[in-house]
């Protein structure tokens, strides 16, 4: 099978997520429907969605979702993760055959919680310690791949449409209180289940339509910092800079949204309050090195939310509509009336601008 | 003729609408591409999201969309008109080559991007509320009008508008000096000769959409065009 980087195919994706900010949850049968009229946005290479809050009875451990190339791999990986953590739960990942999807690896998930030695020994805390653990197997344990890390939240994703990878992993029988989809069209990889979308390190998840030109400028400078870009596929890097942004720099959402989607220097000249033009050059010099350029629409989701941003140029597009507890945003309004036909106050976002959406109980 | 497009992918659509008679309505439209494109002779209204690319090489058809449509409405349309009677997305009337587009609300970015004119061709995009950044990005012909009606922001062309410029006219309802035109462009109030080709398509945008004519063009407007003595050159590398 060819992995990502064999191949390189020159070539668009569909986005989008609904969020109840009363946290109230929906099954997955929501977010597929909105995936139905944008497919031709998609090539059938890939498709994923990230669901929040789906796992209650286990709310304190982190879930794993993994992807294995055969059941060595899973025996070799386990007495890895034996060593770092204790397994609470381990399983199949359930999913449904379908004609559509073929050529699955081993798809499992535990529910782990760090062994406390590990800690005392590294002097880090919890989740630095799950990312690195995660970056080790991905880069050093041959077969095995981890694509959800967080708690509360899981990744699914596989080679296919997006439809199919939904009834797939029987998303209908899941509930979250916050959904993003993903379609994808691989513009220069060959599509593997591990490089579809959503990316995701601890409970961050990125869903991208888009290419970015500066993923070797922001992938040198984020892999200082201990993050190992393993699927040579441009969202993951975006994953690992919000995961470096938000919780280890522990910026807002919007700093790091003026960071990643810097307003341009004339921009910034013509901004009225100095001190607001003072904290975007601030920002822009600091993190230099993350400013992403190129064509991209994304939506991080995180435990207790989402942020929807588009870059400066808005070379994709994107639309935000609401109703009642609900917010949705998606590539087109199509998707959106797909979930909601009498969704309201359709609108959309200017390049730059973040959409941050938030539990209004917390996460 | 009555369409249920429910369930039906734009393929199935576009080959009912070629077929059979020339009146149309579409129901229950649900993001299906390229609607129409290409036809003639057509008149179509369409309740429900129409997907991108409506009227794509539109070859004077009449279409209608009685709420919001998405990107790309119009691209590369040589004759015909298209009504949205909503908003529309990103990129409307891309490289459009003749016939109107009359959108009463609000559009999004790089409107009337690379339109041009062509002997009797000469496209025109009317936008009721406010466009985007990069309006008429690139512009080589053709003319855009923007109104921004009931629209309360200041600035009612965004970011940028006609960086690229070099052919057309934009016609912005406002008063000049408030918005920054790149040095490539110049931009002054319209005077009585450009005020009477902007009344001839305002009148039409008020017939459609019900507002009063007198009311909208008692207002300024401001002519932009490219600045002949100080043409784009060597945007990228000199060569």
């Amino acid at each position: 099978m060819k992995r990502e980087g064999l191949v390189r195919i020159p070539s668009g994706c569909a986005i989008a997520s609904v969020i109840s900010t009363e946290g109230n949850r929906m099954s997955g049968e929501t977010i597929i429907n909105a995936m139905v009229p944008m497919h031709e946005r998609s090539n059938g290479l890939g498709g994923g969605f990230a669901a929040y809050g789906i796992y209650p009875e286990y709310k304190d451990f982190y879930a794993l979702h993994m992807f294995f190339d055969d059941r060595s791999a899973r025996k070799s990986c386990e007495v890895f993760l034996k060593e770092n953590f204790e397994i609470i739960k381990s399983e199949h990942i359930p999913t449904l055959k379908l004609s559509t999807i073929t050529d699955e690896p081993v798809i499992w998930r535990y529910f782990v919680s760090p062994l406390r030695a590990g800690l005392r020994e590294l002097q880090i805390d919890e989740r630095e310690f799950i990312v690195r653990k995660v970056i080790h197997i991905n880069s050093r344990q041959p077969g095995a791949y981890v694509f959800s890390c967080g708690k509360n939240m899981g990744i699914f994703k596989a080679v296919g449409f997006p439809e199919d990878v939904g009834h797939f992993y029987r998303l209908e029988e899941y509930e979250a209180y916050s959904w993003t989809a993903h379609g994808r069209y691989p513009t220069n990889t060959p599509g593997w289940w591990g490089g579809a979308h959503p990316f995701g390190i601890l409970d961050y998840s990125v869903v991208h339509n888009g290419e970015i030109s500066s993923y070797d400028a922001n992938r040198r400078f984020i892999e200082m910092f201990g993050y190992k870009c393993t699927l040579k596929t441009d969202t993951e890097v975006i994953a690992y800079i919000m995961d470096y942004l938000l919780r280890v720099q522990g910026l807002t959402l919007k700093e790091s949204a003026d960071i990643v989607a810097a307003p341009f220097w004339s921009t910034i000249e013509n901004m009225s309050d100095r001190r607001e033009a003072e904290l975007k050059t601030f920002l822009r010099t600091a993190f230099s090195q993350l400013l992403i350029t190129g064509p991209f629409s994304v939506i991080l989701g995180f435990n207790g939310g989402l942020m929807a941003l588009n870059d400066r140029l808005k070379l994709r597009s994107m639309v935000v509509g609401e109703r009642e507890d609900r917010v949705y945003i998606a590539s087109e309004e199509a998707a959106i009336r797909a979930m909601d036909p009498l969704a309201e106050n359709i609108w959309a976002p200017g390049g730059g601008e973040p959409v941050i959406v938030k539990l209004k109980k917390g996460a | 003729m009555l369409i249920n497009a429910k369930g039906i992918d734009h393929k199935k659509l576009n080959d009912m609408l070629r077929g059979a008679g020339n009146d149309f309505i579409i129901e229950e439209c649900l993001g299906q591409r390229f609607i129409a494109a290409g036809m003639s002779d057509k008149h179509i209204e369409i309740n429900g999201i129409p997907g991108n690319a409506l009227g794509a090489f539109l070859n004077g058809a009449d279409i209608k969309v009685n709420g919001n449509a998405q990107d790309s409405v119009g691209d590369t349309m040589n004759s015909g008109s298209i009504t949205i009677c909503g908003n529309v997305g990103d990129a409307v009337g891309y490289a459009m080559r003749g016939g109107s587009i009359y959108v009463r609300g609000n559009a999004g970015y790089r409107a009337g991007i690379h339109m041009k004119e062509y002997r009797d061709r000469f496209p025109v995009i009317v936008i009721g509320g406010k466009a985007g950044s990069f309006l008429g990005e690139y512009q080589a012909g053709g003319i855009i009008i923007v109104l921004g009606l009931g629209v309360k922001d200041d600035n009612i062309v965004g970011n940028f508008p006609c960086t690229g410029m070099h052919g057309g006219k934009v016609f912005i309802r406002a008063a000049a000096g408030k918005i920054k035109f790149p040095r490539q462009v110049l931009s002054s109030p319209s005077g009585s000769e450009d005020m009477s080709i902007i009344e001839k398509y305002v009148s039409r945008f008020c017939e459609k959409f019900g507002y009063s004519p007198s009311a909208v063009m008692a207002h300024p407007f401001t002519t932009v065009y490219p600045d002949s003595a100080n043409p784009y050159r060597q945007m990228y590398v000199s060569n």
